[in-house]
């Protein structure tokens, strides 16, 4: 096992003199490539042309049934981080990065099998399957790395990387489009010759992360970083073990919080562009809501960086409440935008919007830091991507559903999604409630110093609590 | 420990590093930006 040790975590141990600013391309590596699953739809449409190329024949897949990909890799995102989040917390982020590459790319490899034999369960089992287990330990594994290297800002550090896996899209998309032109002739479709380009450029890229990634040395600290020597306010000095984490009040109070805020956002983001066409008809034109679709994307990566770095300086709740109330009061503006006419209201709104959900994404991990400590942070940040799981149905369905019941009802379509929007607002509020009372961990569920489970993670002990 | 140790990363790293992972995103970020502004025409 010679050539593995160099996945182990001992060999993942900075040498002194290490810039921590290589950890934060590191993780870029990885979730910039990951990221490419918010535009898997761009081979959607190609994929019910395979047989009869010029259009969809009898025998080619339908889209409803290519849609179960997406859904099977993000179920699986968010098992996979909660099944694997302590393994990924104990071996170091070397190996879970090594793994994910060998999975994400594994995955496309399989699914181009699966164009080329048209056997559609081979791509659900390669992407969706395959795909979705890297996609959850590729989110986590830089996640408690940056926050060990970054304790003085811990917000910005991992807002940085979790920006990536907004970003990956914008280079999947255009790539994607541009591999498929290439390899496409006219009597076949390049799909599954991309997917073997995409899997071999992701694995270069995640194994080169997974290369440069390093963990703190034990005692490390920023220069001139003085760690605080007690807990104050939400910012607790202990750790609490991942299991643990699950029995307090305050892991399920945040798995909530994420909960709402990832439904109202998931929801009108799948659903803009219909959306946007609806409530302001002859105003935006289909190409301009591919425009306003393609701004919320980059106002959804920007939110990540800005409101996690925010989060620094305001503190997490506070983070969190702002997301609340100003999404309550945006949610309800958008229906009186419809009524005015006002596209410039609707679009900012939205844009403001989707940077929160994009910012509740990324402010979570330091949350999550703030209340159970450095040492298992990882781990319990797996096991919260469950509550994106739940949203991922509960957002799509509640606009949706309420839009067709609404449009089945009498009511206009420039006016079916204005219960949609209070129920969002609605939901905030349950979301500024369960942020109100999120308090500070009990003491009984620290770790004392001489707590041996699980494995020491070097470097965490000494140096994030030095 | 405290971070007083000479740096052996050195600048030539960093910056590779960075562009890595840089210049792919900012030429999607551009190209994305270019998209988006039909919603103004």
């Amino acid at each position: 096992m010679g050539v593995l040790s160099f996945l182990d975590r001992d060999h993942t141990i900075a040498e002194p003199g290490y810039s921590r600013w290589m950890v934060p391309p590191a993780a870029l590596c990885v979730h910039l490539c990951i990221g490419q699953a918010y535009a898997f739809s761009v081979f959607n449409l190609p994929m019910t042309k395979l047989i009869g190329i010029t259009q969809a024949a009898p025998n080619d897949w339908k889209l409803t049934d290519l849609g179960w990909i997406f859904s099977i890799a993000i179920f699986f995102l968010g098992v996979s981080s909660a099944v694997f989040g302590r393994w990924v917390e104990e071996g170091g982020p070397r190996r879970a990065m090594f793994t994910a590459a060998c999975c994400w790319a594994g995955g496309f490899f399989l699914s181009a099998i699966g164009v080329y034999t048209h056997m559609l369960w081979l791509i659900y089992l390669g992407y969706g399957v395959l795909g979705g287990i890297a996609l959850g330990i590729g989110y986590i594994s830089p996640v408690s790395t940056l926050i060990k290297w970054f304790p003085d800002r811990p917000g910005m550090a991992t807002g940085m990387a979790i920006m990536g896996f907004g970003g990956g899209a914008f280079i999947a998309s255009p790539l994607s489009v541009w591999l498929m032109s290439k390899f496409s002739t006219s009597t076949h479709v390049g799909v599954a010759e991309t997917f073997i380009v995409l899997g071999v450029v992701y694995f270069f890229f995640m194994i080169v992360g997974s290369i440069i990634v390093r963990i703190p040395a034990p005692g490390w600290k920023p220069q001139g970083y003085v760690a605080p020597t007690q807990s104050k306010g939400l910012i607790t000095r202990n750790d609490v073990f991942v299991y643990d984490a699950l029995k307090t009040p305050q892991f399920w109070l945040i798995w909530w919080i994420l909960c709402l805020n990832v439904t109202a956002g998931i929801g009108v983001l799948g659903q803009a562009s219909a959306m946007s066409q609806e409530m302001f008809p002859g105003h935006i034109t289909p190409v301009a809501a591919a425009g306003f679709v393609g701004l919320m994307s980059l106002f959804n990566m920007g939110g990540r960086f800005v409101w996690a770095s925010t989060s620094d300086y305001i503190g997490r709740r506070n983070t969190y409440f702002v997301f609340m109330v100003l999404g309550f009061f945006l949610y309800c503006a958008v229906p009186y935008t419809g009524s005015i006419g006002s596209v410039v209201g609707f679009v900012c709104a939205f844009l403001v919007i989707i940077s929160m959900y994009g910012g509740g994404f990324s402010t979570v991990p330091a949350y999550l830091r703030d209340m159970f400590g450095t040492r298992y942070v990882g781990a319990i940040h797996g096991l919260l991507l469950t509550a994106w799981s739940m949203a991922g149905i509960f957002g799509p369905v509640l606009v949706n559903y309420i839009r067709e019941y609404n449009v089945t009802h009498g009511v206009p379509k420039a006016q079916a999604y204005n219960t949609t929007m209070y129920i969002m607002a609605g939901l905030l509020v349950i979301g500024f409630i369960c942020n109100f009372f999120v308090k500070p961990v009990d003491k009984k569920f620290h770790m004392s110093e001489s707590d041996d489970r699980g494995v020491e993670p070097v470097g965490m002990r000494a140096g994030a609590r030095a | 420990m405290d971070n007083t140790h000479q740096n052996t990363t050195t600048p030539l790293q960093l910056a590779l590093a960075w562009g890595f992972v840089g210049i792919p995103l900012v030429l999607g970020v551009i190209q994305t930006l270019i998209n988006s502004m039909q919603l103004f025409r």
